[in-house]
């Protein structure tokens, strides 16, 4: 019985070893994927390029200035003399916002304890445009709570201090929901599309038939044709977490022991889930549309990994609440980022793992239908 | 059960709703022979046959196939059978030995008798050269010859093709018939479905399948005279027109 098993399963290494474009599927993907998150799609505002038209070269106008181009998040592009060339900035792509200091800044604020200074910003994209127009506001703020006292001779107006910590992730670094995110969408990947589109081509071969008409039961068919994509779904989860770690610096708060389990819990999630769809399509093509469309943009879009669950409409709510990814990447994100114990995840385990018995019911009841 | 009969089926059916694809077909194969299972596709040869090799549970009758009962055996009969599908189902990028030691091996078959046996049969058929290239650089015909070989590496009692020969020239048609020949010899006996009506001749006895019912059922010999046809071509014109139901 072990020795059938162990014959399957090696059978299986051979087969992904030898393939090329499966070799590039486990392991090429998850290298472009996390360097294409990792580096080049970045939501986090540094090095913006800035133009400053100061209108007014006075002591607080190039003291904000320098502050501003002092952080790490502005560059200078160029000052500017007039209004005409923000627009040509922002056209040519040059700058992505403007700082425009009004005639007589200095002289406004000191009389009148109140002056104006326009942010322009490249609003194409909202996200970033929003992100840097604010960050460009507190700027100016900070500037002036340190001033506050020097420039005016009134007491301060009475003040609530809003004090924002970033918690779990103080530098807002968006690596740290790309990486267990990543997790959860390879894993998808390797284990669904690979494990269905591996059932199936031995379908189309016939080789699947010959199997079956062996003394090996259907069952330990299947899991000698799942196992390595098991081990090899687990090599690709470490390796993410290692890239994370010592390249992008994410942390693992919580324990690996429990990363781990909930690791191969969802595998299995997902594996039944690849099982699941041999059992529908009789082609490899249709297992892999159906792998990409139907199962790999839901869980990109509508699992919580892009876009937030509670921003959808309902409909895609609801949605997003089948979606198996979207409870394990709360799980992954919590064990990863916020160091949960199982107690804070344990509502997330249990429906994965009911999730998976429900799938594995309905696809052995298939697979047995389909042989009749 | 007759000590000489190896495979013997009473009113054994299959019905998919309403349809019956295999409608009480009774038959016996007898120890050593080569029977020939015809019909044109459609016919149920292929259900019919995935009820003998336990693939497929029969809706009613009775059948019993190397002395194993098909309805609570089929375990047992697993063992006792070997099963090649039309496709030459091997796997094309694994080498010829890596196939052979993969497929017996999920017939339990032990280290040593894989190595022995596997070097007999890449001997015999001549293939030292090709023994560790993988499959999809060997020719089709012996691809062919290797999946017969391959399914009979755990001596089964029993072997079924399910139309080994379909797309093969008539000259590797014709050595693989010599190594059915050789099995038999060797006291296998051999259950080999076609649609080639001169393989048909080939055979000890046959039995054709029209509409889920066998229509005729002998020897070549005896099927020729019975429906007073010179070859078995005819035969099966005849029988497919419905021209004299004989049997059942």
């Amino acid at each position: 019985m072990f020795d059938r098993l162990k014959g399957i399963i090696k059978k299986e290494f051979y087969h992904i070893f030898r393939d090329q474009r499966t070799l590039l599927i486990l392991f090429g993907i998850p290298i472009v994927q996390i360097v294409l998150f990792g580096f080049a799609i970045s939501n986090e505002i540094k090095n913006v390029k800035i133009a400053v038209l100061d209108l007014s070269k006075d002591e607080h106008s190039t003291q904000i200035t320098d502050k501003v181009l002092s952080t790490s998040y502005f560059d200078l592009d160029s000052y500017l003399t007039t209004f005409d060339e923000i627009d040509d900035g922002f056209q040519k792509g040059r700058i992505k916002a403007a700082l425009v200091f009004p005639p007589k800044f200095g002289e406004t604020l000191r009389k009148e304890n109140k002056a104006d200074v326009q942010i322009i910003s490249d609003a194409t994209d909202p996200n970033t445009g929003t992100q840097i127009g604010s960050y460009l506001q507190l700027q100016v703020q900070q500037y002036l709570m340190e001033q506050e006292l020097k420039i005016t001779s009134m007491p301060p107006p009475a003040l609530i201090n809003t004090e924002v910590e970033m918690r779990y992730n103080p530098e807002l670094k968006s690596v740290y929901m790309f990486v267990p995110g990543l997790i959860t969408i390879i894993l998808m990947l390797v284990c669904t599309m690979m494990t269905s589109i591996a059932i199936t081509r031995e379908k189309e071969t016939g080789t699947m038939e010959v199997l079956l008409a062996s003394p090996m039961h259907a069952s330990i068919i299947l899991l000698g044709k799942v196992i390595p994509y098991l081990l090899l779904s687990f090599v690709n989860a470490s390796f993410i977490i290692a890239l994370g770690k010592f390249i992008f610096e994410v942390p693992v708060m919580g324990s690996y022991a429990l990363l781990i389990g909930e690791i191969i819990l969802y595998c299995l999630v997902v594996l039944a889930l690849g099982i699941f769809v041999s059992t529908v399509a009789e082609t490899q093509q249709l297992a892999l549309m159906i792998s990409l469309f139907a199962l790999f943009l839901p869980t990109m879009l509508l699992s919580g990994f892009i876009f937030p669950i509670e921003n959808m409409p309902l409909p895609l709510q609801i949605v997003s609440k089948i979606v198996p990814a979207t409870y394990f990447n709360i799980i992954i994100k919590s064990i990863m980022l916020k160091g949960a114990t199982l107690s804070f995840i344990l509502k997330e385990t249990l429906i994965l793992v009911g999730i998976f018995f429900l799938l594995m019911g309905v696809s052995i009841k298939r697979f047995k239908i389909r042989l009749e | 059960m007759d000590s000489e009969k190896i495979i013997e089926t009473t009113k054994l059916t299959k019905a998919f709703g309403d349809f019956k694809a295999v409608n009480e077909i009774s038959f016996d194969v007898k120890k050593g022979e080569i029977f020939g299972f015809l019909g044109a596709n459609g016919a149920g040869k292929s259900t019919a046959m995935k009820m003998l090799t336990g693939l497929l549970s029969p809706t009613s009758g009775e059948a019993t196939v190397a002395g194993f009962d098909v309805f609570t055996q089929q375990e047992k009969i697993k063992k006792n059978i070997g099963y090649m599908s039309q496709k030459f189902s091997l796997y094309d990028d694994l080498s010829l030995l890596e196939n052979i030691k993969f497929f017996g091996g999920i017939y339990g078959l032990s280290k040593e008798q894989l190595n022995e046996r596997g070097n007999t049969m890449i001997e015999r058929l001549g293939l030292s050269d090709v023994r560790n290239k993988l499959l999809k650089e060997v020719p089709l015909g012996w691809k062919q010859k290797i999946a017969f070989s391959v399914a009979t590496l755990h001596q089964p009692k029993i072997v079924f093709l399910d139309e080994p020969t379909g797309g093969v020239d008539p000259i590797t048609r014709r050595q693989f018939w010599e190594m059915i020949y050789e099995a038999a010899d060797n006291g296998t006996t051999v259950f080999v479905t076609t649609h080639y009506m001169d393989e048909a001749e080939y055979c000890n006895r046959i039995s054709m399948m029209v509409d889920g019912r066998i229509a005729g059922y002998g020897s070549p010999k005896e099927l020729k005279s019975d429906f007073n046809s010179e070859n078995m071509d005819e035969v099966f014109v005849k029988i497919a027109r419905g021209e004299n139901y004989k049997l059942q």
